[in-house]
């Protein structure tokens, strides 16, 4: 292909989605319009992004909060899942011990946790964490897991015959050959652990100062502030878009030069 | 042909069985051995235990019953293996792969890659250092993992049907390059195939094993010529080896259904 045609289909790529984006929001904001409808049942994209610009000092911190409770998160569930994948895949005693707790853990629903977490744990904030953690964390650490064991049996050997150590073949083997893993997990668990920070606060209910988007979100809709409620859902997808595009990003990457999801297959 | 007097065996295999968890039994009194500087052919048909025999000798696994003797002391780089699949580490280029023995045998990262370079030479991949393995044709690949094998310098190397999956002309090259390697470093091969052909252009001497469980069912020595090439591929006595080894080999097929 020429780099003109390239360009041109690069071009083509951003500018569809965007148009469509476009007639999405001109159509709302002519149903809305056009059939008169009251801003407090469904408020116009002008009234949202009035709604965003004049409750920007509300809804910024509490967009920090979220964004905070969110990454660090993830964060605590990358470290954890690593160190507790790494055990795992080191002894089959280390596994069969710890899997039911895994398995119980991972199937509870969050929402009937958080009350309990809100007991135990010193602040709002901290149960908050600990939610997002807790499903953030899964996700990452099976795929992990997985990935560790997912090693061709023919570079163990090789790294057997080479007399690698067992953290030579973690680090120049195992934790390289899992990294797609890795990456899969870390997709799934970014976009959960934000869902999970939004419900959990829901459960939550928490108000004042510290509190984040959904409680912004609750409070919006008890006040039938149905613009405000609309700018909160505007900035938690926006939050939810750049981090799926930041994991996708690192994703491509670490991956692009040797492994198949991240190249094109050549025609 | 008789050997000639030669010194104590550096590779053998003393009645050796080997049964695997699952029940099968793979080896049931295999011997062999392998002198300095020999070319062995490990013939058979699919599934006798010849990989097995190799793993044994690796040391990466143990034999149920008799007594593997190996290179002593078994020492990281004393054998070179390649599989049957390249095994190339996708994330590495070509030189780290090949690099990657020294590594692990804690060999520093820049002299290393040196040595790694020099022994990208023989096999014609200098050109392409740099590149990942998913750029390379399967025939390059099997290179990458020659030269792996013997960046450690390696008495002894043990190939695993490495060409069984190339098509005709790369294998023959690499029968070719393989040749040169062993003659001019004075390694010492112990080579497993399934292919008459192969057996007879490479070995200086070929083992014929049975069908499982696996056992030495002739040993077979080749009288060759250092040189070998397209012209051998042809001639009289390369037909004639190959026709011995064929004959053998059916032999063995027969004794195993008996």
């Amino acid at each position: 292909m020429s780099p003109a045609r390239r360009n041109a289909r690069t071009l083509v790529s951003v500018l569809v989605p965007l148009a469509m984006l476009g007639l999405f929001i001109l159509g709302w904001h002519l149903l809305v319009t056009l059939n008169q409808i009251p801003r407090y049942i469904l408020p116009g994209p002008l009234d949202v992004a009035g709604a965003l610009w004049s409750d920007w000092p509300i809804l910024f911190p509490a967009l920090l909060v979220t964004v905070q409770i969110t990454f660090a998160a993830l964060g605590l569930a990358i470290v954890g899942a690593l160190v507790l994948a790494v055990l795992l895949v080191q002894s089959r005693w280390i596994e069969l011990a710890l899997y039911p707790f895994a398995v119980i853990l991972q199937v509870t629903p969050v929402v009937a946790v958080a009350p309990l977490l809100l007991i135990y744990t010193p602040s709002t904030q901290v149960a908050l964490l600990l939610c997002a953690f807790l499903v953030a964390f899964f996700p990452i650490l099976a795929n992990l897991v997985q990935g560790l064991k997912s090693v061709d049996h023919g570079l163990l050997d090789l790294f057997e015959l080479c007399g690698a150590s067992r953290w030579q073949t973690l680090f120049a083997l195992r934790l390289p050959a899992a990294l797609p893993f890795f990456m899969a997990g870390l997709r799934t668990g970014g976009g959960l652990a934000l869902i999970a920070a939004v419900v959990a606060e829901f459960a939550a209910g928490t108000a004042g100062a510290g509190s984040g988007l959904a409680f912004r979100l609750l409070e919006a809709q008890y006040r039938l502030n149905m613009p405000r409620l609309f700018a909160a859902l505007v900035l938690l997808t926006l939050t939810g878009v750049v981090i799926f595009a930041m994991t996708s990003l690192i994703s491509h990457l670490a991956l692009r030069r040797w492994h198949d999801s991240a190249l094109a297959r050549p025609r | 042909m008789t050997a000639p007097a030669s010194p104590a065996p550096l590779v053998a295999l003393d009645a050796v069985s080997k049964r695997f968890p699952n029940g099968t039994q793979a080896l049931a009194g295999m011997a062999l051995d392998l002198r300095q500087g020999e070319f062995l052919t490990l013939l058979g048909p699919s599934g006798c235990g010849k990989s097995t025999v190799l793993r044994l000798v690796a040391g990466l696994a143990e034999p149920t019953q008799g007594r593997v003797l190996r290179p002593q002391p078994r020492q990281p780089g004393q054998i070179g293996f390649v599989f049957q699949d390249a095994t190339l580490l996708p994330w590495r280029t070509v030189l780290g792969n090949v690099a990657l023995p020294l590594r692990l045998a804690g060999v520093e990262r820049t002299e290393a890659r040196e040595r790694a370079r020099q022994s990208l030479a023989p096999l014609g991949l200098d050109a392409f250092a740099r590149a990942y393995p998913r750029e390379l044709s399967g025939g390059m690949k099997m290179r990458v993992a020659i030269a792996r094998a013997l960046v450690t310098r390696p008495r002894l190397l043990l190939m695993d049907e490495p060409f069984a999956a190339l098509d005709e002309i790369t294998r023959q090259r690499l029968n070719d390059e393989v040749l040169a390697l062993w003659q001019a470093a004075g390694l010492t091969v112990l080579f497993v195939t399934h292919s008459v052909f192969e057996a007879a252009y490479l070995s200086s001497r070929v083992v014929v094993m049975t069908p499982r469980p696996g056992r030495a069912f002739a040993d077979i020595a080749l009288d060759q010529p250092p040189r070998r090439d397209e012209a051998y591929r042809l001639s009289e006595p390369y037909r004639a080896r190959s026709a011995q080894l064929s004959a053998a080999l059916h032999a063995a097929m027969a004794e195993g259904e008996r």
